[in-house]
């Protein structure tokens, strides 16, 4: 095994009684955390300014337009934020080349067939809440690296639609690369369109995600929650390879 | 034919001062500015004025009504004089037969020298039988004085995009000209295209004898460059956040930005917000009323015009992607809220397994 594990000896004394044993593993590295929180952020900022846009409401009113520009800066917030989105993504899409095997590409797709009998295995302990049979992976598991990719997927979606819809305000390169997209998607309504639609796909993820990342630390206790923070996970002895 | 807007002009009894006014008209208007006026004077004096032809298919006649309402009278008028206007259902003096041979005739002198202004869409479904002229369907009469044209232009939104009769479920099969020639169209959109704009890209083609600069969808760059949004006059009130709630409040009066009356300014490439109306009177957001965005593609399928956003199939007409969007949103909340009510529920049995298990392994 290439990662590190350190061999602590973590007396687990449940019902005070037989020790069992755990071993501390490094699944997510300081890039993948970096980049967990950055995006975290930079799509809440993006979600709620991205709303706001669509469906201004009504915040001050001064008499005068000079008075005031709340409006402007909020759409500054969401174009600033797409461009930290953006780029905290590009870097996570590399390290995806990179990085240990808990980050690679391969823990994205179900390729093998005990990731696809681990998906069903996953959906009936979160959906009909019975038992996990068999070890559960260390990284993301089988069901979780999928949507993961869906929602990569999405990222890219929103990034076009979104960089396409800037190449109209801004003049600089990056968004005028996007041009094309506008006649391609029938226009700036639709584009627009599809750019407001993906806002709800986004909220949906996150809220069943933080959720999920609950109660998954719940019924597998071994610190998922704290690892996208410290980036340790606990394995038993002898599990999980 | 064969003689020169100069000489025709004169022939109409116009001053050599009023042909001079027209040429800086002309200029200014198609962008050349003043030192382009002794370009177009000459081009004027000299070149033999091009036949056209104006052909109306699946339209309403409001660009025509646009066009004879450009800002300089003289303009106007001489050019529809000017113009060897030789077919045009609408406005020309022959009908039936003559009218037919007038069409005909022109098409045969002029070879690849002629000009041909669409106006309106055409038909495709059904052999074309939605519109019918002289007996013959409108894509026949099109592919046949389109094939020696020296320039195509397409006027207005249903010759450039489809326009009402394009929109969903689009009975007639109606289709833009540029989907149907082999040929570059300068697509010339809105409903209706300004007439000032028209003008300067009739006289464009006269004067320079070339095609304006286009964009990649085939609109003259210079009027289509930029969203009404871009040079709005209410725009300070974008970006200040003072919105118009209602037809009648406070804001509205003020003149404050109609972005949430669904003003599609920030999604619609024209130039009302320069150009203007009317000589240069007024323009739709400036009297108080939303863009609709008469000039982009699809603009009637964007539904309601009072939104910003456009309707979402299949959840009622007054339904957003935000009512969809909430509906899905409450119901994940809803779902998870049972995950968390089962879950605990279940609380007990489940760390005493978990604790079992622990004892038995070890
Ligand atoms: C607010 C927006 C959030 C977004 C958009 C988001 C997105 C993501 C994404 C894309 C991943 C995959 C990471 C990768 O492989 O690079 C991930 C993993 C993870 N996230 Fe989040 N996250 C959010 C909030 C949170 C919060 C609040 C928590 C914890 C309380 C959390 C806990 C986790 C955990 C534990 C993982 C690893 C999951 C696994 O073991 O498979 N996330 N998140
Ligand atoms: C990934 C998360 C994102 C979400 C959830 C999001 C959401 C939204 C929403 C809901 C709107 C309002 C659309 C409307 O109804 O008019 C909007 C507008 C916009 N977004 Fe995003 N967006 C995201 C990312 C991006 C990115 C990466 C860019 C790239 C620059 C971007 C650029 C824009 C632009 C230019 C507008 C139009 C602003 C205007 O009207 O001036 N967005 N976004
Ligand atoms: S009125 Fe319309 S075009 Fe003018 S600033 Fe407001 S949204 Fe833009
Ligand atoms: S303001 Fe908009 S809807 Fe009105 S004429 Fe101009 S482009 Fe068409």
């Amino acid at each position: 095994m290439s990662t590190p594990g350190i061999g602590v000896k973590d007396v687990f004394t449940a019902n005070g009684s037989a020790p069992v044993e755990y071993r501390r593993i490094y699944v997510w590295e300081l890039p993948v955390r970096a980049y967990h929180w950055i995006n975290a952020i930079a799509l809440v900022a993006l979600c709620v300014t991205g709303y706001l846009i669509g469906a201004p409401i009504r915040l001050f009113n001064a008499p005068e337009a000079y008075e005031q520009y709340w409006f402007g800066w909020v759409r500054f917030i969401h174009f600033a934020a797409a461009y930290v989105y953006v780029f905290n993504f590009l870097a996570r899409l590399y390290w995806g080349f990179v990085g240990n095997k808990y980050a690679r590409w391969s823990a994205f797709f179900p390729l093998k067939k005990s990731q696809r009998q681990e998906i069903v295995d996953v959906i009936k302990a979160d959906v009909l809440e019975t038992k996990m049979h068999g070890p559960i992976s260390t990284g993301h598991n089988a069901l979780a690296g999928l949507i993961y990719f869906g929602t990569f997927l999405a990222f890219v979606f929103q990034t076009i639609t979104g960089f396409a819809l800037y190449s109209s305000m801004s003049s600089s390169w990056l968004p005028r690369m996007f041009t094309w997209i506008v006649p391609l998607m029938g226009g700036e309504f639709a584009v627009r369109f599809w750019h407001h639609l993906f806002l709800w796909f986004f909220v949906t993820f996150i809220i069943v995600h933080i959720y999920l990342a609950f109660y998954h630390d719940y019924i597998e206790g071994r610190g998922t929650v704290s690892s996208i923070i410290g980036g340790w996970k606990f394995d038993r002895e002898n599990r999980g390879k | 034919m064969g003689n020169s807007i100069w000489q025709n002009m004169q022939q109409k009894g116009y001053s050599r001062r009023d042909f001079l006014q027209f040429c800086a008209t002309a200029a200014t208007v198609a962008g050349f500015g003043k030192s382009g006026v002794a370009q177009v004077v000459s081009a004027f004096e000299k070149k033999e004025k091009p036949a056209v032809v104006w052909m109306h298919f699946q339209e309403c006649t409001c660009c025509s009504e646009s066009f004879i309402r450009a800002s300089h009278p003289i303009v106007a008028d001489a050019l529809l004089d000017v113009l060897s206007l030789n077919y045009t259902e609408t406005l020309m003096a022959p009908s039936g037969f003559q009218a037919e041979k007038s069409l005909s005739d022109t098409l045969k002198n002029n070879k690849g020298k002629y000009i041909v202004l669409v106006e309106g869409a055409v038909p495709t479904k059904d052999d074309g039988v939605y519109c019918m002229i002289g007996g013959k369907t409108a894509e026949s009469i099109l592919q046949t004085v389109a094939a020696d044209a020296a320039a195509i232009v397409a006027w207005g939104s249903c010759a450039s995009n489809g326009c009402v009769q394009a929109a969903k479920p689009n009975p007639t099969g109606a289709t833009p000209i540029y989907k149907l020639v082999d040929k570059p169209v300068i697509n010339v959109p809105g409903c209706p295209p300004i007439a000032d704009v028209m003008m300067a890209v009739v006289t464009h083609l006269l004067v320079v004898g070339q095609v304006p600069a286009l964009d990649s969808q085939g609109r003259p760059k210079e009027f289509y460059g930029r969203r009404v949004h871009d040079t709005c006059y209410r725009r300070a009130n974008y970006d200040a956040g003072l919105f118009v709630e209602s037809w009648d409040d406070d804001g509205a009066r003020k003149g404050y930005c109609l972005y949430k009356m669904g003003c599609k300014g920030p999604v619609t490439y024209n130039a009302c917000s320069v150009v203007k109306w009317n000589e240069g009177t007024s323009y739709p957001i400036q009297s108080g009323h939303n863009c609709i965005g008469c000039s982009e593609a699809g603009f009637w399928d964007n539904g309601p015009f009072y939104q910003h956003l456009a309707s979402f199939p299949g959840f009622g007409v007054e339904s957003t992607a935000d009512t969809v969007g909430t509906v899905v949103g409450v119901a994940t909340l809803a779902g998870v809220a049972a995950h968390v009510v089962a879950t605990n529920v279940r609380k007990r049995k489940v760390i005493a397994e978990v604790h079992a298990e622990d004892q038995k392994e070890s």
